[in-house]
């Protein structure tokens, strides 16, 4: 290789024969990554003068950004909403394992608990950068317990609380700590749901509106308030009826404040919604489109009973219930295959169905500038598919830490 | 000259781009000899992004190029003059121009020498037309005040020094200005005209960009095509014949 005039000595490597998502769009273009991050190739050409180090061959694979959940309330044999002794261990396992899904960064979600749980488990959850030891975490995701006892779904009626009496202090009292908390669900029809929502919005925390049986009023109130998020669309809210289309009606409100989006988290396994109600959510706001798995701890593992905080959970395929139910508690479903099936549901582009699990989640959370996108100067948080989706293999901060074993063992 | 005349855009395109690849691969470039390949700045240089991103995009990222064996005019240098004699330097230090492949303006232009240019002259600083100006209008999102105008601009000479010329014109509105380069007499105010001078050119065009000129020249040259297409046909590779230099004779001479 001619020699390197860069500025700065760190290798730089040109990824080439591959397609990539830039601008909404699979280009036939190279890509370029230094010291972890997205670099520009005719910047470098250019001013530095500089050239390639490295230059891998990625046999026609597209390269999309790394997928981000932040909806997983656990994975193999790990329920973050158990407090164990090895909390700590049981994130770094599911963070390892989801890189194989694609995922490279992730919010670990809690449902709702008593507050002793929060109390110790919420100071282990930091938030960190990905690398080879896993998937990053971009902060908890705390489902419950402010939400509607009439849409509890899976959680423990027992431990549901409000917020009528002190509001947002209730709220801290309750988590113990908000440190290190990205998104906060809750139900906005609860009384002073204004007050905590905007409280939570002025810290930077996102918040979700689900389990709940708000009228279209009260959600777009919430909106105004600060709230940003649907907590699985359909799920656990009142269904969408023509005269009060309830939270639903949100993606089509005209109450959002300019410059403001909705965004609206999917869980699209097969089974807990309808493709043509998928599809006409899709249709109905397709640039608010999340893609979540509400993974459970039984995700990645054979069949059977595992837990979901303090409820036993029975799974049988793709099915996930309360024990002895038939209400849904969570999926199993990997973030690939949501992809996957989102894509072949709907029938939209791979472009789309890739952007529904990077750059949509990373808008949501206010970090497109350096998560969700291959643009210049993002860190370089990326995946190589095949043509059907297929992750081939994961990079985080342009290092490789998960492939697909050719021979499959 | 040799007048090559093909259908359209794309085949006049692909010819000249076989062409090129032929007289690369005929030079034998290695460690230390360097084939020169000339092109025209065009585009001023006061919009960095537009000039540099359009090279990139359009050539340099898809070739093997070390980025210290691009030498661009820059039009931001403090002293324009010291610059464009610099670059004359240059031209001289690689060895010369091997090739020199540009485009021609409606009124006949090579690079941004305009009518009245010295035939002689050397690499400087210009003033644009106003026909320069429209044409370059697209690169600033059609809005004229933007477009610079001024420009550095190899001279007519410093091509004329180049081993060999090759001009690509397509499209009707280049027609006329055609006609001028190569139908009529040497004029200042139709600088591509020199190139009449030159022993060794070559215009590319398509169909419509010979509207302008005589039925017996376009029937001449056509005639000769079977010739000139030899002249693209492909040769063995640089790699299948080792190391050493092909020196192979040209099959056709002007």
């Amino acid at each position: 290789m001619p020699s390197n005039k860069s500025v700065s000595d760190a290798p730089i490597v040109q990824f080439t024969n591959c397609r990539i998502l830039r601008d909404h769009q699979l280009q036939r273009e190279d890509l370029w990554v230094r010291e972890g991050k997205i670099l520009n190739p005719e910047k470098l050409f250019f001013d530095e003068k500089g050239s390639a180090d490295v230059q891998l061959d990625c046999k026609d694979s597209i390269i999309a950004p790394g997928f981000i959940d932040v909806q997983i309330n656990g994975g193999f044999g790990v329920d973050f909403s158990l407090a164990t002794d090895d909390f700590r261990s049981g994130i770094d396992l599911v963070s390892q394992k989801i890189l194989s899904h694609g995922v490279t960064s992730f919010c670990p979600t809690l449902v709702t608990s008593p507050p002793s749980v929060y109390h110790q488990v919420l100071p282990q959850i930091s938030v960190r950068n990905g690398g080879a030891h896993g998937a990053g975490v971009l902060g908890a995701h705390l489902e419950g317990p402010f939400i509607s006892k009439e849409k509890k779904g899976a959680h423990p009626e027992h431990c549901l609380r409000t917020f009528e009496a002190g509001a947002f202090q209730d709220l801290l009292a309750t988590y113990g700590s908000l440190n290190c908390v990205q998104i906060v669900t809750l139900a906005p029809e609860m009384r002073r749901s204004s007050e905590v929502i905007q409280e939570l919005t002025k810290r930077g925390i996102c918040v979700s509106l689900g389990h709940s049986v708000a009228n279209l009023s009260q959600a777009e109130e919430a909106v105004q308030h600060g709230a940003t998020f649907i907590t699985h669309l359909f799920n656990a809210m009142l269904p969408f009826h023509h005269r009060d289309p309830g939270i639903v009606g949100l993606l089509t409100s005209d109450k959002i404040p300019a410059g403001r989006r909705v965004f609206y988290g999917m869980i699209s396994d097969g089974i807990h919604t309808n493709p043509a109600a998928l599809r006409i959510a899709h249709r109905a706001h397709p640039k608010g489109l999340v893609l979540v798995t509400d993974a459970i701890a039984g995700m990645g593992l054979a069949p059977g009973r595992h837990t979901l905080g303090q409820q036993v959970v029975e799974i049988d395929g793709l099915n996930t219930y309360i024990a002895g139910t038939k209400t849904l508690s969570g999926s199993v479903a990997t973030m690939d295959t949501c992809v996957r099936h989102f894509q072949e549901a709907i029938g939209c582009s791979v472009e789309t169905a890739l952007e529904a699990a990077s750059l949509h989640p990373a808008q949501l959370l206010g970090i497109e500038h350096k998560k969700g996108t291959l643009n210049y100067d993002s860190d370089a948080d990326f995946l190589m598919l095949n043509d059907s989706l297929y992750v081939q293999a994961t990079y985080i901060a342009g290092e490789e830490v998960w492939r697909q074993d050719v021979l499959g063992m | 000259m040799k007048l090559i005349i093909l259908e359209n855009y794309s085949q006049a395109s692909e010819w000249a781009a076989k062409y090129i690849r032929n007289r690369i691969v005929q030079f034998g470039p290695g460690p230390g000899r360097f084939f020169t390949l000339g092109l025209p700045t065009g585009l001023p240089r006061d919009h960095p992004e537009s000039y540099h991103s359009f090279m990139w995009n359009n050539f340099f990222k898809h070739i093997d190029i070390s980025p210290e064996n691009v030498h661009i005019l820059d039009g931001n240098a403090p002293d324009l003059q010291a610059e464009c004699d610099a670059f004359e330097e240059k031209i001289k230090a690689a060895g010369g121009i091997e090739l020199f492949v540009g485009g021609i303006g409606p009124d006949g232009h090579i690079d941004t020498n305009e009518p009245g240019s010295s035939l002689v002259s050397r690499t400087r600083v210009k003033t644009l037309a106003m026909d320069t100006i429209l044409a370059n209008a697209r690169f600033f999102d059609g809005d004229l005040s933007k477009v610079p105008t001024m420009a550095l601009t190899v001279g007519v000479g410093t091509v004329m020094d180049a081993r060999e010329v090759m001009i690509l014109i397509t499209g009707a509105h280049k027609a006329f200005a055609l006609y001028k380069a190569i139908e009529d007499g040497v004029n200042h105010m139709w600088t591509v005209s020199a190139f009449q001078q030159h022993p060794n050119t070559v215009f590319v065009c398509d169909e419509d960009a010979t509207l302008e000129l005589k039925v017996k020249t376009v029937k001449y040259f056509k005639g000769l095509m079977l010739v000139h297409n030899k002249l693209v046909e492909p040769l063995y590779s640089m790699k299948e014949m080792g190391a050493e230099s092909n020196q192979s004779k040209k099959p056709y001479s002007d």
